[in-house]
């Protein structure tokens, strides 16, 4: 093991070889648990090239808020940000980001899977790192479905998700058949109800870029879901999003689960996860006869704005944060469960890698997201679970606020609906579409 | 009588403060006003040219306009409301003789020195969470179904919410006042048979009544401006989205600079518009 | 305060006040105890007052992932040069305008008030653009500026009402010696201020040191204060009640303890003029 990093040391610093003196980078991330993880192995990377590494850790919407501001006055406060699959085509477009066309051979580019490397691409030219990726799918109690006398295939309908979820539900020792996202937010609830719409047959816009919250199919989808949520869902779930509901999981108060892959790792931790030996994975659901599963698609990727005056340091540090050696580093460190997922072919095809439970259904996931064709109907827009236009976060965030006060029980879904149709429409038509 | 010489010197000494605002307020107001006549969508690369009075009609037909003042509003009022009844009420307690007073001043007074941040985020994961809440605790215990407090009830949490860092502000303002509050006063009315809800209606409340005007200013200055408290919650989402709010939807959010300008203008009207209704209120107040 | 009471009644009125005391206080108190509990005691349900394994682990994982100490240094920093800085520009303010008042002071006063009304995020742009500018982005200088401006207006107003309070006589007579105006400001003046200026500090500096739009925004690594040491801890994955509790804790601590020990300047002196 010693001798393993020092080679690993070594290749890295041979990496570097030529490098102009030390720097301190800056690096503005977001606060979840592989991010947490990586600013432990800083050091490893200090050691190798000499750069430090100054950290800026914020919640989600804050970090968005900050280096949003920041990349577009040019502030120059981050040599690296933290950004997902829906900032990176547009700062790409606005030539805000430091192409990413350079790395080196050892980095091996082309081992990024093609999905993740088209969502972070711009006109094919790559302007963000995947730190890691993930796709969505069901996470769901093996020892419950067992219970309720029914077996999950491995890729299920929303019919009978629906049908699982009212059996398993039992009110009196507190377990809900389903959790999902409720909660305000184009990332939040916003992505999950859109990639639910999704695989209703529903779309955002159509070629003309009209909104279709008038169409039967949204109507179908916001129903549905609104009403299994009623039947098995957990109370006060308008409120819930991403970490609610995982914390609700490892807790063993729900059936099932729908969200995100890396969520694989957590439920499946038994330091954290008191049901982690119990939990089962299949395909994000459809609804029955239509094409398209609820799947969507995210990176988080260190990208680096254009400006800053430390890129050589700042691309030193994504490839080794994004690198084979990285995962091997944590991998050795943590565990083969707990490495940065969905970024890179090759930790699929590791052997370690193939025995870890879920890796497979992830892979399987991410394969079966392509943000090209995210709907079955035509679109003009690139993107699953979001429209990659600068409108899209502002929008999308009202219209999943409407949405939470359906959950909340305020208004109706059709009020809602038509309310997201106003809106969108006068927000489209201001900015010119 | 203070002479031509004191004037000029007095108004020397007033100087840095007034330039300091001055400067202070001009600035941002002026690149605000200049904003929100533009098209400024940093996004989509900054400045688009002159738009006229496009952002300021935006902003106001929008349909999330006037529900976002009357949410400014309803906070507004519901934490005056609250801090300045409960004020009235823990400070006439606080000045009563007991043992241990000082360490209950402090205890009251502890939420004060909380920061927003924290407060919603202690309340909300702590108390307010309907699975893990210590109050859905509290609900079952009673057998009653959890309330989901920021979906179901979201302003009246708010409200609480900001309530509860205020109040102590409002209770030691109010305190000081009643200490000052002539004791051979009160006693003679008590030695006449004065009831106490009379001595309180007829001497105590009008004594506060100057306390109780700058409670209300310096508290609304404070309360127009609500953010971190909403922002921790509920997002905006549920009818708590304030004026305050809905600028910064517009302009982080959206990335729509010249129409949140347009709407940081309207807020300062609005925020005029309350502070000349107070004014008159407290100008009659501060004077004699 | 020479009234007597019966002993029941006290006993009563003890009871009480401790009671609404108690409970107003709950919630730090509760957030302080659940930073030393296990995760999983955290949201153990039925909820755990005191009787669980007492421990260290949230504090000591809260600073290995944040440096807290330069967190806190900054706030230090940021809350007490704004203060001081405001204090040095407002007294002679508020001095000039409780003895030698004008027709328009009290116009002045709350034309100055209201220059707090202009909501900071409708100006985030514009102050970014400008501080870019000026180089003072995530430095605390800048953010020292701002937040000493933004409580200037609180600062000058707190100040007018005490110097108010001191009679003008004194003054007078100071003045009938013979004595300059430094004089008269050093030796008569100061020492009947120092409860004023003591509590004016005091409440600018909390106010100062809670500040979270500007100090998040302005800042990056080398002037973030606690209010962005809190913004990293405020969803992170899975179970986080007790860790939360102990990033809670930490930001408010030094402030709670510097506030419980100065609360009887602060008691007596925030008066806002209130009193006459």
């Amino acid at each position: 093991m010693y001798l393993k990093s020092v080679l690993w040391a070594a290749s890295a610093a041979a990496l570097t070889a030529g490098a102009a003196s030390a720097e301190t980078i800056t690096i503005a991330t977001v606060n979840n648990g592989d991010m947490i993880r990586m600013q432990k192995y800083t050091d490893k990377f200090t050691e190798a090239t000499g750069h430090e590494v100054e950290w800026v850790t914020l919640e989600e919407n804050v970090l968005r808020q900050r280096v949003t501001t920041d990349i577009s006055t040019k502030g120059g406060q981050f040599d690296i940000m933290t950004i997902g699959m829906y900032e990176t085509p547009i700062w790409g477009a606005n030539g805000w980001l430091v192409p990413l066309d350079d790395l080196s051979a050892e980095y091996d580019v082309d081992d990024i899977l093609p999905a993740m490397r088209g969502g972070l691409s711009h006109e094919g030219t790559l302007y963000a790192a995947p730190f890691y990726g993930e796709s969505s799918m069901i996470m769901y109690r093996t020892d419950l479905m067992e219970k309720a006398g029914l077996e999950m295939p491995e890729a299920p309908t929303w019919q009978f998700i629906r049908e699982a979820a009212a059996k398993m539900t039992d009110r009196d020792n507190d377990i809900n058949g389903i959790c999902l996202r409720g909660k305000a937010g184009w990332g939040e609830g916003g992505a999950f109800i859109t990639v639910t719409a999704n695989s209703f047959g529903a779309r955002w816009f159509d070629m003309d870029w009209n909104p279709q919250f008038d169409q039967p199919e949204w109507k179908e989808a916001l129903t549905f879901f609104v009403d299994m949520m009623n039947e098995s869902g957990p109370a006060g779930y308008a409120t819930n999003g991403f970490n609610e509901n995982l914390s609700l999981f490892q807790q063993g108060k729900c059936g099932m689960w729908i969200d995100a892959t890396v969520a694989a790792s957590f439920v499946t931790n038994p330091n954290d996860s008191t049901v982690a030996d119990k939990v089962g994975f299949a395909l994000a659901p459809n609804s029955e006869g239509v094409d398209k599963r609820a799947n969507w698609l995210w990176a988080w990727a260190l990208a680096i704005p254009a400006g800053t005056q430390k890129e050589d340091a700042a691309k030193q540090f994504i490839e080794w944060a994004t690198s084979k050696d990285y995962i091997e580093l944590v991998a050795e460190n943590e565990g083969w469960a707990n490495v940065p997922p969905g970024a890179r072919q090759s930790l699929y095809d590791n052997p370690n890698y193939k025995d870890i439970p879920f890796a497979q259904m992830t892979l399987k996931s991410i394969l079966a997201a392509d943000p090209e064709n995210c709907c079955v109907k035509p679109t003009p827009y690139t993107g699953i679970q979001f429209v990659a236009i600068p409108e899209f976060a502002g929008i999308a965030t009202q219209v999943s606020q409407e949405f939470s006060a359906v959950y909340a029980g305020q208004q109706s879904v059709d009020e809602a609906l038509a309310k997201a149709q106003a809106f969108t429409a006068e927000e489209m038509e201001a900015a010119g579409y | 009588m203070a002479t031509q010489h004191s004037r000029s010197v007095a108004r020397l000494m007033m100087a840095p403060a007034v330039v300091l605002l001055l400067g202070w307020m001009l600035v941002p107001l002026t690149m605000t006003l200049y904003f929100s006549f533009k098209k400024y969508l940093p996004l989509r690369g900054g400045d688009l040219g002159w738009v006229g009075f496009d952002n300021y009609i935006r902003f106001v037909t929008s349909s999330s306009f006037w529900p976002s003042v009357q949410a400014t509003l309803v906070i507004v009022g519901g934490v005056l409301a609250i801090t300045v009844v409960l004020g009235v009420l823990l400070a006439l307690l606080l000045d009563q003789p007991m043992w241990g007073q000082g360490v209950v001043r402090i205890l009251v007074i502890a939420p004060f020195f909380v920061m927003p941040t924290v407060s919603a985020l202690v309340w909300k994961n702590m108390f307010m969470d309907p699975v893990n809440g210590l109050f859905a605790h509290l609900w079952r215990f009673f057998g009653a179904e959890p309330i989901s407090w920021l979906s179901e009830a979201s302003m009246p949490s708010i409200v609480m919410i900001v309530s509860w860092q205020w109040l102590p502000f409002a209770t030691l303002i109010l305190l000081t006042a009643i200490q000052s509050l002539d004791s051979e006063q009160l006693e003679a009315a008590e030695m006449d048979g004065a009831p106490p809800l009379k001595r309180f209606f007829f001497i105590i409340l009008p004594h506060l009544s100057r306390a109780i005007t700058i409670v209300i200013l310096i508290q609304t200055i404070f309360l127009l401006s609500v953010f971190a408290e909403i922002f921790v919650t509920t997002g905006g989402a549920f009818g708590t989205r304030t004026l305050t709010y809905l600028i910064y939807q517009r302009v982080l959010e959206s990335q729509n600079v010249g129409l949140g300008s347009a709407g940081g203008v309207y807020a300062i009207i609005l925020a005029n518009i309350v502070a000349i209704f107070l004014m008159r209120i407290v100008g009659k107040n501060l004077d004699a | 305060m020479a009234r007597t009471v019966t002993t029941p009644r006290k006993l009563i009125n003890t009871a009480f006040a401790w009671a609404v005391g108690l409970l107003i206080f709950f919630p730090i108190l509760w957030t302080i105890l659940t930073s030393f509990k296990t995760e999983a005691q955290a949201i153990a349900s039925p909820p755990i007052f005191l009787n669980f394994d007492w421990t260290l682990e949230n504090y000591a994982v809260v600073q290995e992932r944040s440096n807290y100490m330069r967190y806190l240094w900054n706030s230090i920093i940021i809350a007490g040069g704004s203060t001081l800085l405001g204090v040095i520009v407002a007294v002679p303010a508020a001095w000039a305008m409780a003895f030698v008042p004008s027709a328009r002071t009290k116009d002045i006063l709350l034309w100055m008030l209201s220059t707090k009304m202009l909501p900071a995020v409708g100006v985030l742009y514009p102050i970014y653009l400008l501080f870019i500018q000026l180089g003072l982005l995530d430095s605390r200088a800048g953010l020292v500026v701002v937040l000493m401006l933004i409580n200037l207006p609180i600062i000058v107003w707190m100040l007018y009402t005490y110097f108010r309070e001191i009679p003008g006589d004194i003054l007078e007579a100071a003045r009938m010696d013979g004595a300059s105006l430094k004089e008269e400001i050093l030796y008569i003046l100061t020492p009947m201020a120092v409860p004023g200026i003591a509590s004016t500090v005091l409440l600018n500096f909390i106010l100062a040191w809670n500040e979270a739009f500007w100090t998040l925004n302005l800042t990056a690594v080398n002037a973030a204060p606690l209010t962005a040491f809190i913004a990293s801890y405020s969803s992170p994955e899975g179970l986080f009640f007790a860790k939360l509790s102990a990033a809670s804790t930490m930001a408010i601590a030094p402030i709670l303890i510097l506030g419980w020990f100065s609360q009887k300047q602060l008691v007596r002196g925030l008066t806002f003029g209130a009193v006459k």
